[in-house]
């Protein structure tokens, strides 16, 4: 197949505006799956995918299209997730695309996803291809937002396809966009082998499956390739392409071509998403652009409720690790709750997202500890040490500087919510930028925060303060000083490692106050009295007071049977196995969640 | 050896609304073949060896009983036990049924003690108890059981009942306090499953656990004011009164329990039997089921012993002593408990989170 017959590209839209049920019309068009193997959502095949909408792991497949100049093409969508967690991976599918089709929603118009990844393409020098969808929609104003597309994003949006992707309306009009104004890939096959690896998983019988895009060069079976920035080698066993379901062993890719390689790699870490695939014996001179190590960037400590469950939790973490380099984590001990790990994220949803799969697929019950990022902390001594666990937030007296984290953030409303919106932001220390009209009712505005102050819950402030039209996104921007203070919580005089935090000095009164009220609430009365009190070093801030319990049920030992109060004691001991013990402090698990789910 | 004779009534003239304890409507025909069935099974127990200290008929309502049938159980036990002289010998009565005559037989079969069930002496708290007496009855069946010669009575009451105030409980323990009684057993209500009371209209109206926490300690203190002294969570007495058979259950020592849900605690096991009458009545010896084979260890010797004022020696179980050193200190900071250097006691807020106490003390 000659290069100029194949078209890659990737589908850009917002979480909801139909990008996955494009996917699906696009399948069905160009029949590379049956219709009775059809089902909705078919490249999401994770069921946490499917119920959230959204798309965590890149993912490709193969079609033929048959078009109406008479030739066939070979189209490979590259399935990209739309979140900024997983930005990274966004980029490096947009790199083995030469198109985008920009999936705008005809009620809605363009939003803050939509905005970062359609520029993150037009960076990557992809041709971008609007698409107005969900024409079926009563609101729907398609003249509306194609002119929005032109003014905000810039490209020539008037003559895009009005489709409905639930309805199969026009679908055929984006086939034939996608072999018109989409390039056809370039590369040399003579020149020596280098491809772009773009997505990998773990198959427990094959090894780790490599996604790539060869840009020059071919692979076959039997040859020995090079992962350029681990170094690993390894002989190729399968070289081939993805159709809907399955792997196509074809026996060799070609510049040009999007397919996969497997090669009996055993460690998912050796195959890094960005890094380069070449021929060991013939290797190219320089590798392709743009590889850089993934860092998590939220780190939250994970405990099995129960104790004994701390081995499943180890090897759940570990299956999950198989097909998702970006997981880290390492054990760690907390007195007030036992073994776990200390993990880290690309940012809040892939730790949502962790955790829920922990949950879900592992069956795990889990107490999960306040998110905190990154600090940069300069010691007297001139060292430098980046803090990831408040526990180990070093004495202030031995701290030069602390810094912290910030991110640009990008939030698209209707202007109705601007109060709102700047009212928040402002809560959360942060500094306004600009703001600008998109049209007459939407706004962008641009603000730099603290990522501290949006690990918690500033999307689900967000939403609620714009009864769910705002859309956000972010991006990192480096460390800045800052006057932070580490807050511990003490139960009954003593301090709970698992619940301290580090946070600005501005906000630590009326975090410590909450909290404290939140764990009076969630703490119940018991046979001692529980002070509770929130503390900076050694000064407290915050003070409540579980008061003691002052009647137990009491059964009698009526003619001499003295079951009745036998069971009554054993359904205390009953209850207290929901409980940690910290001291003679019982605290439910319920009590360590509270506190992550402050309102604001 | 001494032992203690419990016998099961299962008689109720009308099932109290709060009551989860085994009882049946009074027939006549199964009144019958229920005491001959009693009969049979104090002589399956018979031993001459064995002094017997208490008798106890409790219930259901034993003195619906045809006061024949108590008589012929009293002369049955003489015949199979040692029964010492000054045994206590405690029948449980309902103030409706104690007439003049009735008192007279009972006091001249043995009954020594009698335990009425009054409750309350608030003529609205005992209807939506769903007592069949009021407390004009009550008043009446006390004096009249005085003037039959009993001169060691007590008298139920009932604390957190719905709707209940400080001042309620309060004149129902001056009303009561003021009768020729030497002992009251004092419950804290506590809804049952499956009983009317269980459901929410109650529930709603019952004071919560401070409020009935503060009930408690008034009554406690009001009894003690008339002389009423508290030996037991739920038991007061004047000087002296103590009842002798109730102890037995918490001091671990042994007692055989006939009639269908009494509860044995003899020769080293506990067992019950089932709550079923025609069972109790059709089999010659009654069935039971072994619910400990061991029972009076240290949990269940130290959860027993902590109801009584006296308490628990920290020297009777000496390998657990060193682990109660350390758990006493926070206790008794907190006011739960009295620690003379031997015997750890509840105090009255102590004896309000009993569970709770004993939990932490013993497990």
């Amino acid at each position: 197949m000659a290069n100029d017959k194949i078209r890659n590209f990737c589908i850009v839209a917002h979480i909801d505006h139909g990008k996955s049920t494009l996917a699906d019309r696009i399948l069905e068009k160009t029949e590379t799956v049956a219709v009775r193997d059809m089902e909705e959502q078919l490249l999401d095949n994770m069921d946490i995918e499917r119920e959230r909408g959204i798309t965590i792991k890149a993912r490709a497949v193969r079609m033929k299209y048959t078009a109406k100049d008479g030739e066939d093409y070979i189209f490979n969508l590259i399935d990209t997730p739309g979140h900024v967690d997983f930005n990274y991976e966004v980029s490096r599918s947009l790199a083995a695309c030469e198109g985008a089709i920009l999936v705008v929603d005809a009620s809605q118009g363009i939003e803050a996803q939509t905005l970062a990844n359609t520029y993150l393409a037009i960076e990557h020098d992809l041709e971008v291809v609007p698409i107005v969808n969900k024409i079926d929609l009563p609101s729907a104003d398609p003249e509306r937002v194609c002119t929005e597309v032109e003014n905000v994003i810039g490209i020539p949006a008037m003559d895009a396809p009005r489709i409905s992707a639930k309805m199969g309306t026009n679908i055929e009009e984006v086939l034939e966009r996608i072999v018109t104004d989409i390039p056809a890939p370039q590369g040399d096959t003579e020149k020596p082998l280098k491809a772009l690896i773009f997505d990998s998983y773990y198959d427990s019988y094959k090894g780790v499956i490599i996604y790539v895009r060869v840009k020059e060069g071919r692979v076959k079976v039997g040859d020995n390739i090079r992962l350029m920035a681990t170094g690993a080698v390894f002989t190729v066993v399968e070289a081939g392409f993805m159709d809907a379901t399955s792997l196509v062993n074809n026996g060799s890719l070609e510049a040009g071509e999007v397919g996969y390689i497997s090669a009996s790699i055993k460690s998912i870490g050796d195959t890094q998403v960005g890094d380069t695939v070449t021929n060991n014996d013939n290797p190219c001179d320089e590798a392709l652009p743009g590889y850089r190590k993934v860092n998590p960037m939220v780190f939250s400590g994970i405990y099995p409720a129960d104790g004994a469950k701390y081995g499943d939790l180890r090897e759940a973490l570990e299956k999950l690790q198989l097909n998702d380099a970006s997981l880290s984590f390492e054990p760690e001990t907390s007195i007030a709750l036992g073994f776990g790990f200390r993990c880290g994220f690309l940012g809040l949803l892939h730790m949502e997202i962790i955790q829920e799969r922990l949950e879900r697929e592992y069956n795990l019950d889990l107490i999960t500890t306040a998110p905190s990022v990154i600090y940069k902390v300069t010691m007297t001594s001139g060292e430098v040490v980046y803090i990831d666990n408040p526990t180990n937030y070093p004495d202030p007296a031995l701290i030069q500087t602390a810094e912290e984290p910030m991110v640009k953030a990008n939030i698209l409303s209707p202007s109705d919510y601007v109060g709102n919106i700047m009212e928040l932001c402002q809560d959360r220390r942060g500094v306004f930028k600009d703001m600008k009209y998109l049209d007459d009712t939407r706004v962008e505005l641009h603000y730099e925060l603290p990522l501290n102050e949006i690990v918690y819950d500033f999307f689900d402030v967000l939403k609620s303060r714009t009864k769910g039209y705002a859309s956000f996104d972010y991006e990192m921007m480096g460390y800045v000083p800052s006057k932070l203070v580490k807050l511990d919580i003490l139960l009954n005089g003593d301090i709970v490692d698992a619940l301290s935090f580090i946070i600005h000095t501005d906000k630590a009164y009326g975090r410590a106050r909450k909290i404290a009220e939140k764990l009076k609430e969630n703490i119940p009365r018991q046979l001692f009295e529980v002070p509770i009190q929130a503390a900076i070093g050694g000064k407290i801030i915050a003070r409540e007071t579980v008061k003691a319990m002052r009647k137990d049920v009491l059964a009698k030992c009526y003619g001499g049977d003295i079951t009745r109060k036998k069971k009554l004691l054993e359904k205390q001991k009953e209850g207290k196995k929901r409980m940690r013990q910290l001291g003679t402090v019982e605290v439910p698990q319920e009590a360590f969640m509270s506190v992550l789910k402050l309102d604001t | 050896m001494s032992l203690g004779l419990y016998i099961h009534v299962p008689f109720c003239g009308r099932k109290c609304r709060y009551c989860d304890f085994y009882s049946l409507p009074y027939r006549k025909s199964s009144a019958e073949e229920y005491a001959a069935a009693v009969l049979r099974n104090i002589r399956h127990y018979s031993d001459k060896n064995v002094i017997l200290d208490t008798v106890y008929f409790g219930g259901g309502t034993p003195s619906l009983l045809p006061a024949e049938y108590i008589e012929q159980f009293m002369k049955e036990i003489r015949c199979n036990f040692d029964l010492a002289e000054n045994a206590e010998i405690t029948l449980e009565a309902n103030p409706n049924t104690l007439t003049d005559e009735r008192l007279e037989k009972l006091r001249i079969s043995g009954i020594n003690r009698l335990s009425i069930g009054v409750q309350s002496m608030d003529d609205n708290e005992l209807e939506i108890l769903g007592r069949t007496h009021n407390a004009k009855t009550a008043e009446k069946a006390v004096y009249a059981a005085q003037k039959a010669g009993f001169d060691n009575i007590s008298c139920d009451l009932m604390a957190a009942l719905p709707n209940q105030t400080a001042e309620k409980l309060a004149y129902s323990i001056d009303a009561m306090t003021a009768l020729p009684i030497q002992h009251i057993s004092a419950y804290i209500l506590k809804i049952e499953k499956g009983t009317v009371f269980d459901c929410d209209e109650i529930r709603r109206n019952i004071p919560d656990d401070d409020a009935a926490a503060e009930l408690y300690m008034t009554m406690v203190k009001k009894l003690r004011e008339k002389g009423f002294f508290q030996y037991e969570v739920s038991n007061f007495a004047k000087k002296g009164y103590e009842s002798r058979h109730n102890s037995r259950y918490w001091k671990c020592q042994d007692y055989i329990g006939i009639g269908p849900s009494a509860h044995s605690c003899y020769k080293g096991k506990r067992f019950a039997v089932s709550a079923d009458l025609q069972g109790f009545i059709d089999f010659p010896v009654q069935m039971t089921e072994i619910t400990d084979e061991s029972p009076c260890g240290f949990e269940e010797y130290a959860m027993l012993r902590l109801r009584l004022r006296e308490g628990y020696n920290i020297n009777d179980f000496p390998e657990y002593k060193d682990n109660l050193l350390k758990k006493i200190p926070n206790l008794l900071k907190a006011g739960y408990i009295a620690f003379d250097g031997e015997n750890i006691s509840l105090t009255e807020s102590g004896f309000l989170l009993s569970n709770s106490v004993i939990e932490y003390l013993v497990f």
